[in-house]
């Protein structure tokens, strides 16, 4: 999974640029329950790379890294909520994401960043793209799945001890502190989606030491289940979730089924409309489990199929 | 029965209890069973060991993955309930039904459903990502959760199991308090203890005899729902090879079937291990049973058939896949080995009055159970091979499941526990109930009670 620029500079064996990169990562993404920025820097005495505290290093939407002064850095303590309060959502919100399929070429720019934000090791996947083909003679294309928080979600019905749970802002979050990892979720799940932390997940000490927010599901736990939750520390903060913002092709629309409007950050349309114009559709709609991920149909493409076979593996490998 | 015949007068029946006395109170073991014991506990060691690096390094230390993520913890789980069930079968149903051979088998089968059941809920906490929480379960418990449901019927079930095996047993601890002698002090002492001052008093007798009713009725609906409540964690997904409506009904069948098949394998192992057992279990009750066994069989066959053939005869979509797995895929040599020594060889064998004596019905009933544990392997794990989304994107581990090494050893440590309990109460209480024999053999109330008793033992 190390394939940032910024590790070729480094001896072999070196993670620290690595490790500072991925704090300011988190930093940027609004994970501010450690307190105030200050006392992040002063636990960074051994790192060689920000001896100037003025400048720290953080990664933008496209993927690139930058250095920029600590100063442009927004201290996010605004947005912060308590445990308890994570659970009841955002009030007024309806969470929908609709992923055009068309628009997709299997280029993986949500992934990386959905992997890079969450702190998440190769094997463990959020946000998968799958070769998708309907019946032998129809044309494959590339589909995105991340949770489809559903409004009947069969993982919630089943959980012994409401780990996980449905807000009223439609996301369907875990509480890791709760979880019993007793992985019924998993098998209730029609759609792949949930993880389990077979082992002490590998993170950055300081992510480690943060105390436990729902809304990040940060620092992963051993021995429990985990999964896309829409970002909602970034939703907190009226912005995208990482995977619609990297997104290069504009695959993702996401917003509030309330408003009726999504955006894909280049337009913004009505949802109602979009789903009509282009006929929407949810994945295994007979389930009935009531996704609040609508799909269009992959027609009049972006780009020919074959362009997202370079990215694609089946296998990934484990480490 | 005919065996031993019924006393004519009270000086035959009371060398009848006499007899019994000698061949039925518990004795030492001899080389064979202490080279058991020592094995069975070998074996929970090594479990024990790699239970700790569970505990230490998580679930990675098992073959799990994302796609597999129930493997062979929870198909043992099934398996432990399956078998646990076969309490309910011998004791409930042939005490209500006034079967008069069933008096020698109703402890063996009540102390395999204990063992069972108390591991069944072992292993279900060994299988836990995050045992630590487990008082979660009691803090936070959701009603509408199958696994809510599970513990509450698992804990009822068990309790009323331990009742039932330990009201009848009380005049057989008090027998042991009063007769044995030359035992170590504590033995003695948990006598005592465990008796509850029992004096063979027929009030005392009529108490239990009432209370053994009332739980042969209670523990009915409370079995069926063990296994039906088990086979719900399955059937409240979509998952294909699970969501079926004849799940609950064929779980059922299955734990008969393989619990019959328990009492039988305890029986004959007893009777080998104990010189005189063969007065007491005899190869009439080898007979019943193995009619009994294959009645059960017939019905798991006919669920059998429901729960594969007919969805195979449509072959529809992502089902028509898991069953190809089965059939004639992967798990075809397991799928058929199964249905062929678990089931269908015990049928022809069974059925035969020859197939029916001690030694063959013996091999038939290790083939049932055998196979009923490979049974649940093949519920458990092939289904979870079968998601609805293409196997995609996930390490080359997760695409097939083999249980590692700690599994099976904690999984073996599970099942030497289990046979463990039951070693150790063979060699501590009478295994077969002495007062119940001498009623189920018309020897007059006031003869055993008296007989029983210390005070007229001189």
């Amino acid at each position: 999974m190390s394939k940032k620029g910024d590790n070729k500079e480094k001896p072999e064996g070196d993670n620290s640029g690595r490790r500072d990169f991925l704090k300011f990562g988190f930093l940027a993404a609004g994970i501010t329950a450690v307190g105030p920025l200050q006392k992040v820097f002063s636990e960074d005495k051994d790192s060689v790379t920000t001896d100037n505290a003025e400048k720290v290093k953080v990664l933008t939407t496209d993927g690139k890294l930058v250095e920029v002064d600590s100063s442009y850095l927004k201290d996010n303590s605004c947005c912060h909520v308590s445990n308890d309060e994570a659970r009841n959502g955002i009030p007024g919100k309806k969470y929908v994401m609709v992923i055009d399929l068309s628009r997709c070429k299997n280029a993986l720019k949500c992934q990386d960043a959905c992997q890079e934000y969450h702190l998440l090791p190769e094997q463990n996947k959020w946000l998968k793209v799958f070769k998708m083909q309907d019946s032998p003679a129809a044309s494959p294309y590339w589909m995105p799945k991340p949770c489809l928080h559903c409004d009947e979600p069969p993982c919630v019905k089943v959980c012994p001890v409401d780990a996980t749970f449905k807000r009223t802002d439609g996301l369907v979050l875990i509480d890791n502190e709760r979880c019993i990892g007793c992985r019924f979720c998993m098998a209730a799940c029609p759609y792949s989606t949930r993880t389990f932390n077979f082992d002490e997940p590998q993170m950055p000490d300081n992510a480690k030491d943060m105390a436990y927010s729902l809304e990040t599901s940060l620092p992963r736990k051993k021995g429990t289940v985990e999964k896309c939750d829409f970002c909602p520390d970034m939703l907190r903060q009226e912005k995208l979730p990482h995977c619609v913002t990297a997104c290069p092709n504009g695959v993702y629309y996401f917003g509030d089924a309330n408003e009726d409007s999504v955006t894909n950050g280049d337009e913004t349309v009505r949802l109602s409309q979009l789903l009509k114009e282009k006929a929407g559709y949810r994945y295994l709609e007979s389930l009935g489990t009531k996704p609040s991920v609508y799909y269009l149909p992959a027609v009049n493409r972006l780009f020919p199929f074959e362009a997202g076979l370079e990215n694609y593996k089946e296998d990934t490998h484990n480490h | 029965m005919e065996e031993l015949g019924r006393p004519n007068n009270e000086k035959e029946a009371i060398q009848m209890l006499h007899r019994y006395n000698m061949d039925l109170l518990p004795q030492k073991f001899g080389i064979a069973g202490k080279i058991w014991v020592m094995l069975l506990l070998l074996i929970i060691g090594v479990g024990l060991y790699y239970y700790i690096q569970q505990l230490r390094y998580g679930l990675s230390v098992t073959g799990l993955s994302d796609t597999v993520s129930w493997g062979i913890y929870i198909s043992n789980f099934v398996f432990f309930v399956a078998v646990s069930l076969v309490g309910s079968l011998i004791t409930a149903v042939l005490h209500l039904l006034n079967i008069s051979w069933r008096a020698p088998l109703t402890r063996i089968s009540e102390i395999i459903a204990v063992a069972c059941i108390v591991f069944a809920g072992i292993i279900i906490i060994v299988d836990m990502g995050r045992p630590d929480r487990l008082l979660n379960m009691f803090i936070h418990g959701r009603i509408q959760s199958p696994i809510v449901w599970d513990v509450i019927v698992v804990m009822t079930y068990m309790t009323i199991s331990l009742l039932l095996l330990y009201f009848p047993l009380l005049p057989g601890i008090a027998f042991c308090r009063d007769r044995l002698k030359n035992i170590p002090k504590w033995q003695h002492k948990m006598y005592i203890m465990l008796s509850f001052g029992w004096q063979n008093k027929p009030e005392q007798y009529n108490v239990v005899k009432k209370a053994v009713t009332i739980m042969s009725i209670l523990i009915i609906p409370v079995a069926l729902s063990i296994h039906t409540v088990t086979s719900w964690l399955f059937e409240t997904t979509y998952r294909p090879g699970w969501d079926s409506t004849n799940f609950g009904a064929y779980f059922v069948a299955g734990a008969f079937m393989v619990g019959a098949a328990a009492v039988i394998a305890g029986m004959y192992i007893l009777r080998r291990f104990y010189d005189r057992f063969d007065e007491y279990i005899t190869d009439k009750h080898f007979d019943r049973m193995g009619r009994l066994l294959v009645l059960l069989s017939f019905i798991y066959l006919y669920f059998t058939v429901n729960e594969y053939f007919i969805p195979g005869y449509k072959m529809k979509g992502e089902e028509g896949e898991h069953l190809r797995a089965l059939f004639t895929g992967h798990y075809a040599p397991m799928f058929w080995m199964v249905q062929i020594f678990g089931m269908i060889i015990p049928i022809i064998v069974l059925l035969f009055q020859r197939g029916r004596k001690p030694l063959p019905i013996f091999i038939m009933a290790v083939f049932v159970i055998i196979g009923a544990w490979f049974k649940r392997y093949l519920i458990v794990i092939p289904t979870m091979l079968h998601p609805f989304l293409p196997l995609e994107q996930v390490p080359e581990s997760a695409k097939h499941y083999a249980p590692t090494f700690a599994e099976w050893s904690i999984t073996g440590a599970s099942l030497a526990g289990a046979l463990l309990i039951i070693t150790i109460f063979v060699r501590y209480f009478p295994i077969i109930s002495i007062w119940e024999l001498a009623e189920e053999r018309a020897i007059p109330h006031e003869t055993i009670y008296k007989h029983l008793n210390k005070s007229d033992e001189k």
